[in-house]
């Protein structure tokens, strides 16, 4: 195996061997056959470093968290070495003016070549003035960048769908990416944060076969978003049959039982935390005790509580008690209404006599 | 809309509005319809053991001698989709929970395949009611608008249920909503249609065991 | 001439009452009542579905006494019950309907069906829809005395045969008696051997008794024409001789109608309890059987079967004394499956006998089949029976059908086969 990227591996002690597993298992997640693993090996190894411009909008980081971690090489880490990053704020060494040159230059050396990846939400509010970059509106900035790159990412739950800037009463006006650019190819990777495999896979899909994975209805790699969390949740046998933890340290949640009492969104998040986890396999939310949130789909800031069930009211039901005072008062209205109308009848009684049987 | 957004109004804003429509619609019925009252009977009355409001409460459900075979269909039918219903929706966990959530009360479900076969069972049968009713001719010369109408909304919630718990033709997040949304159009539409017999055909019964048991007839 | 819809229309918001609204709001229209009515089995026709028979009295409730109701008339959306529509009703509520109340006992939601038709007839007959056959005779009842006619005259000139045949005397306007005893026309025109059976059995019981000259009738065409006004009059006449003479119990003839409006409409008819107790003349031959007076001197013994005529059984009550006064004279009584409380109606109850257009007589022979099967699956040729009117339109299902089935009244049954009072004792 020959290429750039290859050497930068080996360089690293990561055996041939070694990097053919890692490809064989990134096509297995994607439910690619294992010939698929073989051409994502070549094309990887011979990849010409594509342009990556990254561009954070309204967000929190956590995304280039989730990614980058560099404490401990991962072989995520390693793939950015192989990508040519050209524009990314929290890792480039650039700051200020050479910055903005920097992503000028990017964008005219590879226009219509380079993957925009972009993390945050887009503000909308006051045209955009709640989230600027160098005296630049965020929306400006898409717009102008947008027609130009392949494809797009759009890296966690809030520049897939507007993550926690446009939760309940979303001042700033935060929209999705997706909600800007109509025009390309969009594929949504939600999570807060997402799960760093995904990120790679879909990256490795791009490169080996020019083009996004298989999305779903709301723009996510089917391979991991395809099943919900529930599905492939350890603790289902625990919902079957109905052994739930009531509070975070009782005798339930010590004994694993399912946390659904506990808010557990799992039946309606759809991730792939509850088979691929996290910190290279580590562990999940779940397994660590703490429902799930419901990261990866939309508007799961304004979804109810987090810590009340799916079987529960989202909100306290403040009209029930008056409904049934306004019940008992309509009943009682139409009743009194009602004899008085029969007793009115009774009044009205003119005794029947033969004579009245005939018209 | 998102099919999350439309969850978190159906678990929401919808349950508070079908819950307090159908509150609010059954208390007013109620009094609407027994506040009429009625004439104490002056004729002095025949105690019979056994003839008596309560008794016929209870044993109007059995089929009268003789009638069971004139419409076999009707009895079979009805008591396998009513009790069908009734198992399905107090016996079944996530319903259970449910119903905790909002008053309190729980108590053990049946496994989850078991209610699955009574969810089918059930929809058989309302499909059976609903093709006699179709090809009777007194029951299609009764039926009108709203006996369809409710067939439809009494149908909706065990089959959105059943296709949510199955994850079958749209994804889980919307089958859930549907089913929510669909069991509150049953819940708003109830104290306002024939399906109020709920509630009223006990009142019924009593009426008809002591009227009838004035006279010392058990019926 | 002064039916009105208006007045039709004022005397069902009169008469509904909670039951009424409980019933209609009940009805899933499952249409089991149809299964039980033998004018929709006999016919196959589903507008004899009983609860469809009570369609104008549903409407008015709903326009009067719900809310919604009131709301969809008001905004054009609900019509008001016409002239037009009560008189398209008017074979439904009385030619196909005998007030028999098997209905009542089959809705699997409780609804007493008849109860209704009894109210909505309240409706019908003030606004002019009741058929003349059955005006003719609350005119009759009410302006003669009796429903065929019948003046005290003529009943006593039945009194007079009767107790020449007989040898027993038949006491008239005895105060102070323990019993008033009530007739029917029926009886007294085509049954007059009952008033001698009665004559007799009261001698050999030792209990004392009496006609009334001005309340011999019990029939009450008020009743089965469904105005209220009327059969209070009609009732009053009982109530009034009886009170008058003092008796402590009225006894209630062989007729279905008569022991429904003595006994159970009357006391509401006339808004207060009586001074005296109401029997029907079975339950006082029960109460003699018990006390071993009635003593048999020879038995019937041919098969038989009973029929049960249904104001006296399923909805009068008198629901024991029946099978073991037969059981006292007959030998081969068969009980037929469906007997007592779920018997098949005569056909003729409810005044639909009275009514005697093409229609009606074809519907009642086409009915009556229900009870030419099971005579036919009993395999018997006689029938037992205790209402003169069932008597009447029995025997006339008998003639059509060429059946060569006799018809006897249990009373004089018993009468017949009762031991005679020993020689020497002065009657």
């Amino acid at each position: 195996m020959q290429g750039p990227l290859f050497d930068s591996f080996a360089g690293r002690g990561l055996s041939r061997r070694g990097f053919l597993k890692y490809c064989a298992t990134l096509a297995s997640l994607l439910a690619l056959p294992p010939s698929a693993g073989r051409a994502m090996a070549e094309a990887l190894a011979a990849a010409r470093r594509p342009s990556v411009i990254w561009l954070p909008f309204q967000e929190c980081t956590g995304c280039t968290e989730s990614i980058t971690r560099s404490h401990t090489p991962t072989i995520e880490g390693m793939i950015f070495d192989m990508v040519s990053l050209d524009y990314q704020e929290t890792l480039m060494a650039a700051a200020g003016h050479q910055a903005e040159q920097a992503l000028a230059k990017a964008v005219e050396d590879n226009k219509g070549k380079f993957l925009l990846i972009v993390d945050g939400s887009v503000a909308t509010g006051l045209e955009g003035a709640y989230s600027c970059i160098a005296g630049k509106t965020n929306l400006a900035l898409l717009k102008e960048l947008a027609p130009h790159a392949a494809a797009i990412v759009a890296m966690g739950s809030c520049a897939s769908y507007g993550g926690i800037p446009k939760a309940n009463p979303n001042p700033t006006g935060a929209v999705a990416v997706s909600d800007i650019v109509k025009d390309k190819p969009i594929v949504n990777i939600p999570g807060c944060p997402p799960i760093p495999v995904v990120m790679t896979a879909v990256l490795a899909h791009f490169l080996t076969f020019g083009r996004l994975p298989e999305l779903d209805r709301l723009g996510r790699p089917k391979a991991f978003y395809g099943e919900t969390i529930h599905d492939r949740c350890y603790r289902r046998p625990f919902y079957d049959q109905g052994k739930f933890a009531k509070t975070f340290d009782d005798e339930g949640a010590r004994n694993g039982w399912c946390l659904f009492e506990l808010g557990c969104k799992g039946p309606v998040t759809y991730n792939a935390c509850a088979h691929v986890k996290w910190n290279d396999h580590t562990s999940w939310p779940v397994e660590s005790g703490h429902g799930c949130l419901g990261c990866s789909e939309p508007d799961f800031w304004d979804a109810g509580s987090f810590y009340k069930a799916l079987s529960m009211p989202a909100n306290p039901l403040k009209t029930v008690v008056p409904a049934a005072a306004v019940g008992v008062a309509a009943g009682v209205a139409v009743t009194w209404y009602n004899r008085s109308h029969k007793a009115a009848a009774r009044k009205a009684h003119e005794t029947a006599g033969v004579a009245d049987l005939e018209k | 809309m998102t099919e999350l957004q439309l969850l978190t109004w159906a678990r929401g804003t919808g349950l508070n509005i079908a819950l307090s429509i159908f509150v609010l619609g059954v208390i007013w019925r109620l009094v609407e319809i027994y506040g009429l009252g009625r004439k104490q009977d002056l004729a002095p009355a025949r105690h019979r053991d056994g003839a008596s409001g309560w008794n016929t409460i209870l044993r109007r459900s059995l089929a009268p001698p003789g009638l069971f075979k004139r419409s076999p269909i009707t009895y079979i039918g009805g008591y396998v989709f009513h009790l069908g219903l009734a198992i399905v929706v107090f016996l079944f966990a996530p319903h259970i929970k449910l119903i905790q959530g909002l008053v309190g009360l729980s108590w053990p479900g049946l496994p989850s395949q078991l209610i699955d076969l009574v969810t089918v069972v059930t929809l058989a049968a309302l499909l059976v009611v609903l093709w006699d009713r179709i090809v009777k001719p007194v029951k299609r010369y009764l039926s009108n608008f709203e006996d369809w109408i409710t067939w439809l909304v009494t149908f909706l919630p065990v089959l959105t249920g059943y296709l949510a718990v199955k994850h079958l033709f749209l994804p889980y997040t919307t089958l859930l909503a549907l089913h929510i949304l669909s069991a509150e159009l049953l819940l708003v539409v109830l104290p306002f249609t024939k399906l109020f017999h709920a509630f009223t055909s006990f009142g019924s019964r009593w009426y008809n065991g002591a009227i009838n048991g004035h006279r010392g007839v058990p019926t | 001439m002064s039916a009105s819809l208006q007045r039709g229309i004022n005397v069902l918001k009169e008469v509904i009452d909670a039951p009424v609204a409980s019933f209609f709001n009940s009805c899933v229209h499952c249409g089991l009542c149809a299964e039980a009515c033998l004018f929709y089995l006999e016919t196959g026709d589903p507008k004899y579905t009983p609860i469809h028979k009570l369609e104008p009295l549903r409407r008015v409730y709903e326009q009067e006494y719900t809310l919604i109701g009131k709301l969809m008339r008001g905004l054009g959306l609900a019509k008001p019950v016409s002239d037009a529509e009560l008189e398209e009703w008017q074979p439904l509520v009385y030619d196909s309907c005998t007030m028999c109340g098997r209905c009542s006992l089959v809705c699997p939601v409780g609804n007493d069906i008849v109860y209704m038709v009894r109210k909505l007839r309240e409706g019908m007959s003030v606004s002019g829809h009741a058929p003349e056959g059955i005006r003719g005779a609350v005119k009759r009842t009410v302006e003669i005395g009796s429903p065929m006619g019948v003046k005290w005259p003529a009943v006593q000139a039945v009194i007079k045969h009767q107790q020449a045949e007989t040898g027993f005397e038949i006491p008239i306007d005895q105060a102070g008696v323990e019993y008033l005893v009530l007739l029917s026309s029926m009886e007294i025109m085509n049954y007059p051997e009952y008033l001698g059976a009665l004559a007799k059995i009261f001698k050999k019981a030792g209990l004392t008794w009496t006609l009334s000259s001005t309340a011999f009738e019990a029939t009450n065409a008020g009743i089965q024409i469904g105005t209220s006004d009327i059969a209070r009059v009609i009732v009053k006449r009982i109530v009034d001789s009886a009170e008058q003479l003092g008796v402590k119990k009225v006894i209630s003839p062989e007729c279905g109608h008569a022991y429904m409006a003595i006994r159970w409409e009357g006391p509401n008819l006339i808004g207060r309890p009586y001074k005296f107790e109401v029997i029907h003349v079975l339950e006082l031959l029960d109460e003699l059987r018990k006390k071993g007076v009635l003593k048999m001197k020879d038995s019937f013994d041919e098969p038989l079967i009973v029929h049960d005529p249904c104001q006296i059984v399923r909805r009068g009550g008198v629901l024991d004394a029946p099978e073991p006064l037969i059981n006292t004279v007959a030998t081969h009584y068969i009980p037929i499956v469906d007997k007592q409380k779920m018997n098949w109606c005569c056909g003729g109850g409810g005044g639909t006998s009275a009514i005697h257009t093409e229609e009606a007589e074809a519907l009642r022979v086409k009915a009556f089949r229900i009870k030419k099967r099971q005579i036919e699956e009993a395999g018997v040729s006689t029938v037992v029976t205790f209402c003169a009117n069932c008597r009447i339109v029995i025997e006339e299902g008998f003639d059509h059908y060429e059946m060569n089935t006799q018809l006897l009244g249990l009373t004089e049954l018993l009468a017949e086969h009762l031991e005679d009072e020993p020689e020497g004792v002065a009657s």
